[in-house]
């Protein structure tokens, strides 16, 4: 989870906050941010599955695209992304990916259409990049205006629903992958119902300077305990979801890690998106290697870096693997050929030079648990 | 009498005898957080000072435990593998790794005793 930066490491606006609550703060992504606090990422993990997590994911960087006078931002971003973004409603939020002219993944992100302009959610080690990246090739036709010193807090679990509800009554009938505007304690806020955990709950881009008295609030409530970036991670994990820079990059195309999903249906045909050709042409053809679960017997665990062999032979790479608490177990997703992909397919996994066998599986390993009305 | 020695990789061994048992401390569980797989040697291997040759899993991060001198494991923590949070709750106690009939005790002298590594644990801030 850490990695080496250069410079001073910044600070989230509840970097006091974490202090106070004990939190281990570690480098990432540039920030120093909260990989666990006393209780431990097992309960912090087991927390979130069943009462409700509260997540300080400000590292992340926040963009607003509003159009030029005659121009549509959407219209604008699916030059960059592959996703149906001028088919958004009004609140609709999606995921998607910014691709580069070979189809690999420059990161992934979420867009959401907010009226007069879209909001626009990416990773903490790729914002920089990303903002060039959009500064460069939406500038004619959009405003492109970084957001990143607001906050952003994740309230994540199955009580997430009836504790934001308490603040913004009208949020707990909004589904699954839509947003709105809404004040919290006079501050005005913008709500997704979302998140990457995949349980309940809801991601809440707050103005800096009210940020912490609002996760403050927030953990004042009996049912909501802080949760830091090691349990975000299990958790993400076990709900089958990407982390950028491991599961997917610049290397990997939506295809190849099985994101199809994500691309718009009209787009896969007309294309338009940067290395749409290979998309294409994989969507065809096949890619020759796919994104899968994998499912460790025993207990050794499988993490990042390990091959995955059959019958001695190197066919894959695992590229996250973990405990998962939810299941009690060691739990993996890699790359395969494409060939060896099929569910039950076993294999070895080899972990300090011994292999371990494992399953193919599908994902996600926990099931989603997202409130779709 | 029991004598307990440290290691600056944070692994303790109380020495009864010719046979030294072998654990993490307490500030290295802290620093792991949440163990949830310990890989321990199987009785019957030799291991040499300094040789890699068990690894504690916590959900974070897989790391190897040396061992602080060379002999023949005698016993492994069997328990370990059901209750591998033996090692956060009792990381002096239940949560042992393995015994080792000692090579040459003389490799202890080599070792920190409680009071060093104390000031040691300290010096790391």
């Amino acid at each position: 989870m850490t990695e080496p930066t250069a410079g001073p490491l910044k600070r989230t606006p509840l970097y006091d906050l974490h202090r106070e609550l004990g939190a281990r703060l570690v480098p990432f992504a540039g920030y120093e941010m909260p990989v666990q606090y006393p209780t431990g990422i097992l309960v912090e993990h087991t927390h979130t599955r069943t009462a409700c997590g509260l997540f300080d994911v400000s590292h992340m960087g926040q963009v607003r695209l509003t159009a030029k006078p005659g121009h549509s931002a959407a219209k604008a971003m699916e030059t960059l992304v592959p996703g149906d973004i001028a088919g958004l409603q009004l609140g609709q939020q999606r995921y998607t990916q910014f691709t580069n002219d070979a189809g690999g993944i420059l990161d992934d992100l979420m867009v959401t259409n907010a009226g007069d302009h879209l909001l626009v959610v990416i990773n903490a080690a790729c914002k920089d990049a990303d903002l060039a990246h959009m500064q460069k090739h939406l500038s004619a036709t959009c405003e492109v205006e970084p957001m990143f010193s607001r906050g952003l807090l994740a309230l994540q679990g199955p009580q997430a629903s009836a504790v934001l509800s308490r603040l913004v009554p009208q949020v707990a009938s909004m589904k699954f992958m839509t947003g709105a505007y809404v004040e919290i304690d006079g501050a005005r806020c913008y709500v997704t119902r979302s998140g990457y955990t995949g349980g309940d709950g809801y991601e809440i881009s707050t103005p800096a300077e009210q940020t912490d008295a609002i996760a403050r609030k927030l953990l004042s409530h009996p049912e909501v305990k802080p949760i830091g970036l090691g349990a975000r991670d299990s958790l993400r994990l076990e709900a089958g979801l990407c982390l950028y820079g491991h599961d997917i990059d610049t290397t990997t195309t939506p295809v190849e890690a099985v994101l199809l999903w994500s691309v718009g249906k009209e787009r896969r045909v007309q294309g338009g998106f940067p290395g749409a050709a290979v998309v294409q042409k994989q969507i065809a053809e096949g890619s020759t290697r796919k994104r899968v679960g994998l499912l460790p017997e025993g207990k050794a665990i499988a993490r990042e870096g390990a091959e995955i062999v059959i019958d001695g032979k190197t066919v894959g790479i695992v590229t996250s693997g973990g405990f998962s608490p939810t299941m009690g177990r060691a739990i993996a997703m890699g790359y395969v050929e494409r060939s060896q992909s099929a569910n039950g397919t076993k294999v070895d996994l080899m972990v300090r030079g011994k292999p371990v066998p494992a399953e193919i599986v599908p994902m996600p390993f926990v099931k989603h648990a997202y409130y779709r009305g | 009498m029991a004598e307990t020695k440290y290691t600056e990789e944070h692994e303790w061994i109380r020495v009864e005898g010719d046979v030294g048992t072998i654990g993490i401390t307490q500030y290295a569980q802290e620093q792991l957080g949440d163990v949830v797989f310990v890989d321990v040697p199987a009785a019957g291997r030799t291991v040499a000072k300094g040789e890699a040759c068990a690894v504690v899993e916590s959900v974070k991060a897989a790391s190897d435990i040396y061992a602080p001198a060379s002999g023949e494991v005698v016993e492994s923590n069997a328990a370990l593998a059901d209750t591998p949070g033996d090692v956060n709750a009792e990381p002096t106690g239940k949560g042992w790794f393995f015994k080792l009939k000692l090579a040459d005790k003389g490799e202890l002298d080599g070792l920190m005793d409680e009071a060093a590594y104390e000031a040691f644990v300290k010096s790391l801030g």
